[in-house]
């Protein structure tokens, strides 16, 4: 297939200072040269509005396009799937598409990257424009040929007679002028049996570029003049700065110090005398011990303060079915707080003059970040640039936007543009953590092992309306928001499966230990690590196989269809858990299951997983996993089919391994020896399924293969050990105490 | 300022350090402008500043100017180009072996360096190499196929750099 290759190349363009992403053929890779040194230029000209046609496709004089999205790509191939769709609706081929992400000069606001929604919210929104081009474009070319547009088709970017005859170039009818319509909504959109682009597993233009060393990543980023910049962090979340002894970092050239109340960093122009300052400087804090400590965190959640209660489902009768099932079941999972941890620390670049300020940064929400950092230094908006770069995945809101916020606040300092780049430690002990959760289950069977009563419990922490608080800005003594929220947590909070009296009620909790924000999947993989986990006790219990248990309880086909496709991938054999065949050596050998319905709504995700447990050490080995997925339409098979192995690889790591720890007064987990991620020698054999539903709308795919992966994970070690883990990370230890306690 | 002098992809390079224990990976980036090798820890934990020194994969976040002073220090612009990669780049690429791409350097050199001692490496053999690298966005199982084929495209001696349809 020729596109393949075609789009196999990265090419930057200057567009305003943007960096663009182009897939044009043959083009040579020019050299990054910088942003532009001129005064931050917020207003460009171009149309922004995201009713016009005009702020979301540029077609131009030789035939090639530009894309303009707020919706950015984190590594997870929207770009790519995004041009797919707008290169299928407007009839121009793929590969002269060029994609602007997250410029607030020069994209529209559709919102930011986040949820699963890029493709679903997102690409709807460019499909509609691109549907709404082809129908004017094609009223232009009736026109120009004049002949009716019933007689007329669209062919790699020309209006042409259906039968023969000449054709005119989309670049002829739009002469360099702007469409200037809306978009229609309800424009005729191509249908997809008719799809050649849609569908096709095209590749990446960007892993050429990151495979030769020449993609540009946000920490690559050179502006012209720009020092670097490092924070130091206090040694306890709370403490005050006392003081600062300038002359320990004397023998530093040219570095800098910046003091803004407790707000502490270096700046220099060599970056290596930053980061040495940095770790050299002294400063006295105040003493702070204000956090609960992570060892007994379970207790302290659960004796902590309930702001308010929500009842999410409450259908039947529950207590009263539970009272009288024939089999009762009770259990409580728990769930710790985890880093995103990203793998490049937070990077940002901010040039803040007096009249605006232009930042760079990987923040999956530019437009956000922008009017965040408009209110917190009361500048107008349209001052403000903000500019997207690739960065480090980010897995939701990590340091990122407080490393804009920090870099905002050394360069207005400095007056001159300023890389700040946090360090390890700043990573893995600052940013945002996913919350910890804990779910109480109660449930019960009747004689025949139908469910008949199904109760959840969920302690969530409170949403508080506003923007979340950069760290920088607090330490600055700068007034902010206080907001808190780390996404929709509650969801998939009740079972899979029929159950006739169901209640599901969340707790929200008054304070959380940390500071919070939405990490991959928010609040839905240990949900579902609990509804598949009870379901599959249910299942023992009743001495009925796993698959099967589930099967009794499901009349979706799709459902169906991704569980047995699941069971079947993996050699599933019919029979009860746990498994009583011989161990091999010290290895309990098991398989687990699980199934669920992303949101309730969107994926259909089921999961097999096969394990080897060690008795002597405690230490899983998995070994197989199988996954089926359903997100309807397959916009790009190998772009979903990385994203479902990443979702299935990464939450592995966070079941296994990952746990922030702390103490009174900090987290103590901050590099790769205290917060362990997955390794390659742990990395099991993964086989996926992609179920292809071309006549259903696409719903999103970088979340819902995480959300089964847990329950998956214990069901096995459940199946090879008789022992249920019910609180991540499954660790040695804890799997080595549980098979003590067996 | 003190001068230090080695060969950077092929070429004698003298850079200037005011201090001797400076790790390499700021001298690249910095001074030289190859921004391949990339910041992830700086304790040696994460693998993705790796670059070759004297063909051997090392950190770079760990190596002072002072020790790589007079040795070959070869980066990841150095094995290739996105219109000539070398066989593990193209086999990167073809395999779609990257999400975010942060540690895809670390990835491909520590996979050149066991590829040259080990052309024949297993499954085993690759995760072993690669122990040390990690990678946040579970992009592993593709790496390890990418490490394999290209394993097979240096055996058959192949000149293949585009990467197959």
């Amino acid at each position: 297939m020729e596109t393949l290759n075609a789009v196999s190349r990265r090419d930057f363009l200057r567009a305003g200072g943007a960096v663009v992403v182009s897939f044009s053929l043959g083009a040579a890779l020019p050299k990054w040269t910088g942003a532009q040194s001129a005064a931050p230029m917020a207003d460009l000209g171009k149309p922004l509005d995201p009713n016009e046609v005009d702020s979301f496709l540029a077609i131009h004089a030789d035939g090639s396009v530009t894309l303009y999205t707020s919706r950015v790509d984190v590594g997870t191939g929207l770009r790519t799937a995004m041009s797919q769709i707008a290169a299928e609706e407007l009839g121009i081929p793929i590969e002269r598409f060029t994609v602007v992400e997250g410029d607030t000069a020069l994209t529209p606001d559709h919102g930011g990257t986040g949820g699963s929604s890029g493709i679903p919210v997102g690409a709807k929104r460019v499909r509609e424009a691109a549907a709404t081009a082809r129908q004017a474009l094609l009223r232009l070319g009736a026109q120009q040929l004049q002949r009716p547009e019933a007689e007329l088709t669209i062919v790699d970017g020309y209006v042409q007679p259906l039968g023969t005859g000449l054709g005119v170039s989309f670049a002829t009818l739009m002469n360099v002028k702007r469409l200037d319509i809306k978009i229609d909504s309800k424009a005729p959109q191509k249908d997809p049996a008719q799809y050649k682009v849609v569908g096709e597993p095209i590749l990446r233009p960007d892993v050429s570029g990151k495979a030769t060393g020449r993609n540009v990543f946000m920490q690559d980023l050179v502006v012209p003049g720009m020092l670097h910049g490092r924070v130091i962090r206090p040694p306890t979340i709370g403490a005050k700065l006392v003081s600062v002894d300038e002359s320990s970092i004397r023998k530093l050239p040219g570095v800098s110090v910046v003091r803004i109340e407790n707000f502490l960093g270096v700046v220099s122009s060599d970056e290596w005398a930053t980061v040495r300052a940095a770790r050299e400087l002294k400063a006295t804090w105040s003493e702070w011990q204000g956090l609960p400590g992570s060892d007994d965190l379970e207790r302290h959640v659960r004796e902590s303060a309930v702001d308010h209660d929500e009842v999410l489902v409450n259908e039947g009768d529950s207590a009263a079915a539970f009272s009288t099932a024939a089999k009762q079941f009770s259990a409580m999972y728990s769930w710790p707080y985890q880093s995103h941890a990203s793998l490049g620390p937070s990077c940002a670049v901010a040039d803040v003059r007096d009249d605006g300020a232009t930042i760079w940064t990987s923040s999956q929400g530019t437009y956000g970040l922008r009017n965040n950092l408009a209110k917190i230094f009361a500048m107008p908006a349209e001052k403000l640039r903000v500019i997207f770069l690739d960065g480090a995945g980010s897995y939701g809101g990590n340091g990122n936007d407080d490393a804009a916020a920090d870099a905002f606040l050394l360069s207005r300092s400095m007056k001159r543009p300023v890389r700040l780049q946090w360090m390890r430690q700043d990573e893995n002990g600052w940013d945002p953590k996913g919350p910890p959760q804990y779910l109480s289950l109660r449930g019960g069977l009747d004689a025949q092992g139908r469910i008949v009563s199904w109760e959840t419990q969920m302690w969530l922490p409170k949403n508080i309306p506003g923007n979340r608080a950069f760290i920088g800005i607090d330490a600055a003594g700068i007034s902010q928001d206080h907001g808190q929220g780390a996404g929709q947590m509650q969801m998939n909070g009740d079972p899979s499966y029929a159950s006739p009296n169901t209640r599901v009620v969340v707790h929200y909790l008054a304070d959380s230990a940390l500071r919070i924000s939405n990490l991959r999947a928010p609040g839905k993989i240990a949900n579902v690590f609990a509804m598949e986990s009870f379901a599959d006790e249910m299942a023992a219990a009743a001495g009925v196989d796993a698959v099967e248990f589930r099967l009794r309880g499901l009349i979706d086909p799709r459902a169906i269809e991704v569980l047995k496709r699941a069971a079947d991938m993996i050699g599933w054999q019919s029979r009860p858990s746990p498994n009583t065949q011989a161990a091999q050596g010290n290895m309990l050998i098991g398989r687990g299951v699980a199934y669920m319905r992303y949101k309730q709504q969107e994926n259909y995700v089921a999961m097999a997983m096969e394990v080897a447990v060690d008795r002597a050490s405690g230490q899983i080995q998995v070994r197989r996993v199988t996954c089926a997925h359903d997100c309807g339409l397959i916009v790009n098979p190998d772009g979903l089919r990385n994203q479902v192995e990443g979702c299935i690889l990464q939450t592995l790591s966070r079941a296994l391994h990952e746990e922030v720890k702390f103490d009174r007064s900090r987290v103590t987990s901050v590099d790769w020896a205290s917060y362990p991620i997955l390794r390659f020698p742990e990395v099991p054999q993964v086989e996926v399924a992609l179920i292809d539903h071309p006549e259903i709308p696409p719903v999103g795919a970088g979340e819902a293969a995480t959300a089964p992966v847990v329950a998956a994970l214990a069901n096995a070690i459940f199946d090879a050990t008789g022992v249920r883990l019910r609180t991540v990370p499954f660790t040695p230890a804890r799997v080595e105490s549980a098979l003590a306690k067996n | 300022m003190a001068k230090y002098s080695f060969h950077v992809n092929g070429r004698a390079t003298t850079v200037e350090s005011w201090d001797p224990g400076q790790p390499m990976l700021y001298l690249l980036r910095n001074s030289l402008g190859l921004h391949a090798a990339k910041f992830g820890c700086g304790l040696g934990q994460c693998g993705a500043c790796s670059v070759l020194i004297d063909g051997k994969v090392a950190r770079s976040c760990m190596t002072s100017v002072q020790q790589a002073s007079g040795r070959s220090i070869t980066t990841l612009e150095g094995l290739g180009t996105p219109d000539k990669p070398d066989p593990i780049q193209a086999a990167f690429i073809t395999e779609q072996a990257a999400q975010c791409g942060y540690c895809t350097n670390g990835m491909i050199m520590a996979a050149k360096s066991l590829l040259t001692e080990t052309p024949h490496p297993t499954l085993e053999n690759v995760k072993r190499a690669l122990a040390g690298n990690l990678c946040r966005c579970g992009t592993h199982t593709r790496i390890l196929s990418a490490v394999l084929d290209a394993a097979g495209r240096l055996i058959q001696g192949s000149k293949l750099v585009q990467p197959k349809a």
